[in-house]
């Protein structure tokens, strides 16, 4: 196949890469919108294989690897709980990082292949660009390996600071620059080799100081530098494909990690930077036991029974108990005896942009009855009955009269205007931000300290 | 003079950018999740490199470390190009079973 050709072949699954992320935009044409998605990327292989054209003994281990691979990743695909959504993204940026390195390694060391020139005379542009796919990619794959082992919980949540780590850190970036700058003059393999191992160790360095609740913010940045890593190896390649994906991928990540910032009303550097709640809040001094109303499932029944409308507010520790086909059951049950139930879900509940929807989703919940922040907010004075399930944060009123608060300012769910809040959590400790939540104190809050999934269960025989 | 075909890859990739900006602005939050895992595997469209790499011009089974590297390219690529675009599709099935209980 001419290169002509094959290139009008790439554009075209550039082209439906972005319908893909089009069709996005409402759930009906999203299904529509994967295909397009799968169509352009086996256009993408097959021209692929086609322009290669000479089938050395090579092709059958392509095959081979890419059966292998395939196979892995469709056995994945099938078996991970919804709940660990956040994990498998994370492991997955990991991949697209390391196979731009090994990408970027291949063509260094046979830059005939690629038509970049001759092993140690590699056009001066190819290696610039071969390096920054390179350096992301190697950033991209060691920062998401650390997002990948908090979100497991095999490493703790908290950030891990050091004295001096900002400067360390942009020394690091710096001297890649100056490899990268020697690698060209000097055409000498070392300085690649150097500049890859120090990237591995920038992008491990960049994500131990970020906190656990934060984990949104760093998993879209992943995503975003997955994009440029891509686009990187596509300048190299002189393939449009992946020069397009690589842009929609690298602004993809960029607007949701804006989103998230914005949702926690952080600038993307303080995030960045880290530390946050690595200090235990510091008004906590002022720790007095105050009285706390709880209940049991009884009491929450009882109440729900009588409301007219209940406002459902799910947080991370729905996903942590598994309680999102209980809180369904529950609904469903509520329905029944003619009650309005909605679902309102702050930007930052969960562990990523859209954590929570997905598990609604699974739990068959219909999505029009799922709101966000903005579309609900005004409800919550009318509504009976909130039921906190999960979340903490995202609820607390300090945010918006405690300038004090290391959250003031961040968009909240204004929970406190119903009539009562039902609180499920299994104790009256703080939230990931490590600050007290005013609500639990409220005269019309009832505490249901409890495993959500079983309080849910049980509320649900009660009624 | 000639304009330096980088050029063209440039204009191609600040409009690419512009295009992601406006589409992924108009992607509704509830469907964040999936579009974390499509762009997951569409970037995975690096494959390309990797299958180059891998059939790079060899007749016999030497293979060098070159086409080695290629290969285990192909196979991380291809975990995420079968994962994400599958996984996408689990969850964007879930959001069409809307109207069962009702």
């Amino acid at each position: 196949m001419s290169a002509n050709l094959s290139a009008i072949f790439y554009l075209i699954s550039g082209v439906l890469f972005i319908l893909a992320l089009r069709g996005l935009s409402s759930p009906e044409t999203s299904r529509q919108g994967n295909f397009f998605g799968i169509l352009g990327m086996t256009i993408a292989i097959t021209v692929t294989f086609l322009s290669v054209g000479s089938f050395s003994s090579g092709l059958i281990y392509v095959l081979i690897f890419l059966l292998i691979g395939g196979l892995i990743g469709a056995f994945i695909a099938y078996k991970i709980p919804m709940t660990a959504m956040p994990e498998l993204v994370a492991g997955f940026h990991s991949l697209v990082g390391l196979s731009a390195v090994f990408v970027a390694i291949s063509a260094f060391l046979n830059p005939e292949a690629f038509n970049l020139g001759l092993p140690g005379d590699i056009k001066l542009a190819s290696l610039i660009e071969m390096s920054i796919g390179a350096a992301v990619g190697a950033i991209t794959f060691s920062g998401s390996i650390i997002a990948f082992l908090k979100l497991q919980g095999i490493m703790s949540g908290s950030p891990i600071t050091f004295k001096g780590q900002h400067f360390f850190n942009a020394s690091l970036l710096i001297s890649i620059i100056v490899l990268t700058y020697l690698l060209c003059s000097t055409q000498s393999s070392n300085f690649f080799w150097i500049m890859l191992a120090v990237s591995f160790l920038i992008g491990f360095l960049l994500i131990i100081p970020i906190g656990g609740a934060d984990m949104p913010v760093v998993i879209s940045m992943l995503n975003s530098y997955s994009g440029w890593a891509a686009a990187g190896i596509g300048f190299t390649l002189e393939n449009s494909a992946l020069i397009i994906t690589g842009a929609l991928v690298g602004s993809s990540g960029a607007i949701l990690s804006y989103i998230m910032c914005k949702g926690m009303n952080r600038s993307f550097f303080n995030v960045i930077l880290g530390g946050f709640g690595a200090t235990e809040s510091a008004s906590s001094g002022s720790k007095e036991q105050r009285p706390v109303k709880s209940g049991n499932a009884e009491d929450a029944a009882f109440l729900m029974k009588n409301a007219s409308s209940v406002i459902i507010v799910p947080g991370y520790g729905m996903a942590v108990a598994q309680a999102q086909h209980a809180l369904r059951e529950m609904v469903d049950t509520l329905k029944k005896n003619d009650i309005k139930v909605t679902y309102a879900i702050h930007p930052v509940a969960g562990r990523m942009p859209g954590h929570m929807n997905v598990l609604l989703a699974e739990a068959n919940v219909p999505y029009d009855e799922v709101f966000e922040l903005e579309e609900i907010n005004n409800d919550f004075a009318n509504a009976d009955v909130a039921f906190v399930i999960g979340a903490n944060d995202v609820t607390n009123p300090s945010a918006k009269n405690d300038p004090q608060s290391p959250i003031y300012g961040m968009p909240v769910l204004d929970v406190e205007k119903c009539k009562s809040v039902l609180f499920v959590k299994r104790s009256l400790s703080p939230g990931y931000a490590g600050i007290d939540n005013d609500l639990f104190y409220k005269e019309n809050t009832l505490m249901l300290f409890a495993d959500a999934k079983k309080m849910t269960e049980d509320i649900t025989k009660n009624l | 003079m000639e304009i330096d075909p980088f050029i063209f890859r440039l204009s191609i990739f600040i409009l690419s950018i512009f295009i992601g900006y406006y589409v992924v602005w108009s992607v509704t939050p509830s469907l964040h999740t999936p579009l974390m895992s499509v762009t997951n595997a569409i970037s995975s469209v690096i494959i390309v490199g990797a299958i180059i790499a891998g059939l790079a011009g060899n007749s016999d089974s030497n293979f060098t470390n070159s086409n080695i590297f290629g290969f285990l390219a192909i196979s991380l690529a291809a975990v995420n190009i079968f994962g994400g675009f599958l996984v996408t599709q689990r969850m964007l099935q879930m959001y069409k079973k809307k109207k069962l209980n009702k």
